[in-house]
């Protein structure tokens, strides 16, 4: 195995593009090396993108906001203005692990492993965030529900890797949230996460809503039907039981050791009933 | 492949050592620094054994390649006594017997360490799950949960 650490987006597309199926991107490490050690993966190139500027920045351009794709969640739980923005997904990210894996897990990893229980991907998708996706073919953007195909399996090609995602204009009265049920208060993978990012208009309904639900499905799910039944709403009981019949329609989980199919079906409505309302509570102190 | 060469700061000291790509930062410090209080309990971030502080955050030795040290600081639990003298939180670990096997030991000495660092004066919650990443599976932690907390009440002058 070689190990290379460019410092630009440059000289890591020209190693990955190089590298073939064998190479593989490594950020925060916290997956990638528990499976280095399992032998699932023999990568014969490992390229480091930490010492790339870009990955490693949380800024504001033009009023959105951009987290470098190897921010840990430990940076981004104490970047203020990154809470106060997007209060869901720095929650969401803030979750995975313990203090250790806090200081050196990413976003970009967390999406990148393509598990469908991946803590921050329901959040992101819920906050429409965009990937900024470097390759051989220059620079494209792609919605990080469109990232993973797959447990395991990534729309990338050869040579392309996630640098940074993009946050949307943040309109007033927005706010985000996320919630996952684990069968313990941490430390543990989700049976079901609920990530809800909702918009409401001056007169106090919701404008804009995005619903996405995580270990659900074999990859995060973008409930559009769920969003639809919140906007023009005041997210009153009856407005979120549709939103929560509309998301547990969506699901199409599997049975195991952490949850049947029932059960992450009826949690899933649940969840997002609850992430919906805290995502209300915030939007209303918002601005 | 030739070995990488790496320079760093380990527990303040310049250090500069060769390790094969694969390596752990953990496999350096333990195989190639012989600096060995760092322990390997479960090798996939699950136990903390091996928690060591690169740049002032907390870290599994075990989760990071020994050449992405180039450049790091890198504090272990061998540069937390002064010599003879202990670190309070050692003293206290001491007191409160709050060790009995001792594997788990140095990790989560590291770990208080860098709790008490940043947060002086923390709660008996804030100081669990700090330390939710370190396993013990012989004292039941509150004798260390105990321990820690009465060394931050030492350390702030109570």
């Amino acid at each position: 195995m070689r190990y290379e650490a460019p410092e630009t987006i440059e000289g890591a597309v020209k190693l990955l593009a190089g590298g073939g199926p064998r190479g593989r991107v490594l950020a925060g490490g916290t997956d990638l090396l528990v499976q280095l050690r399992a032998s699932m993966i023999a990568p014969e190139l490992v390229v480091d993108i930490k010492r790339i500027d870009e990955t490693r920045e949380i800024r504001e351009e033009g009023g959105r906001l951009v987290i470098g794709a190897a921010v840990t969640g430990a940076e981004l739980g104490e970047h203020a203005a990154a809470k106060a923005m997007w209060p869901g997904v720095v929650e969401s990210a803030e979750l995975i692990g313990s203090t250790q894996i806090q200081g050196r897990a990413s976003l970009a990893g967390n999406l990148c492993n393509a598990s469908p229980a991946a803590d921050t991907v329901p959040a992101l998708v819920a906050a429409a965030a965009q990937c900024r996706i470097a390759g051989p073919g220059g620079v494209r953007r792609l919605p990080v529900e469109e990232v993973c195909t797959g447990p395991g399996q990534l729309s990338l090609d050869d040579g392309e890797f996630v640098v940074a995602f993009e946050f949307p204009e943040r309109p007033p009265h927005s706010a985000d949230a996320y919630l996952r049920f684990i069968p313990r208060t941490e430390m543990d993978i989700a049976v079901v996460g609920a990530g809800v990012s909702l918009s409401f208009d001056d007169s106090g309904r919701c404008a804009a809503a995005r619903v996405a639900l995580g270990a659900v499905a074999p990859t995060v799910i973008l409930v559009e039907e769920a969003g639809r039944a919140l906007v023009g709403t005041e997210c009153d009981d009856a407005a979120l039981q549709n939103m929560a019949a509309a998301a547990s329609a969506a699901c199409r989980p599997i049975d195991d050791k952490r949850g049947t199919v029932e059960y992450r079906t009826k949690v899933a409505g649940v969840l997002a009933t609850r992430a919906a309302k805290i995502a209300a509570q915030r939007a209303k102190g918002a601005r | 492949m030739a070995k990488a060469h790496v320079t760093t700061t380990v527990n303040g000291d310049p250090v500069e050592f060769l390790c094969d790509a694969e390596q752990t930062l953990l496999d350096v410090l333990r195989d190639e620094l012989y600096l060995t209080g760092s322990k390997e309990g479960c090798g996939s971030g699950d136990c903390g054994a091996c928690s060591v502080i690169v740049d002032d955050r907390l870290v599994c030795a075990c989760l990071m390649l020994g050449v992405e040290a180039e450049g790091h600081s890198i504090e272990t639990i061998e540069g937390m006594a002064n010599g003879d003298q202990l670190h309070p939180l050692q003293t206290k670990f001491l007191e409160h017997a709050a060790l009995q096997c001792g594997v788990c030991t140095p990790g989560i000495l590291v770990a208080a360490k860098s709790l008490l660092e940043r947060n002086p004066d923390p709660t008996e919650i804030e100081v669990r799950y700090w330390l939710a990443g370190n396993l013990c599976r012989c004292t039941g932690y509150d004798k260390i949960v105990r321990a820690v907390l009465d060394t931050a009440q030492e350390m702030r002058g109570g």
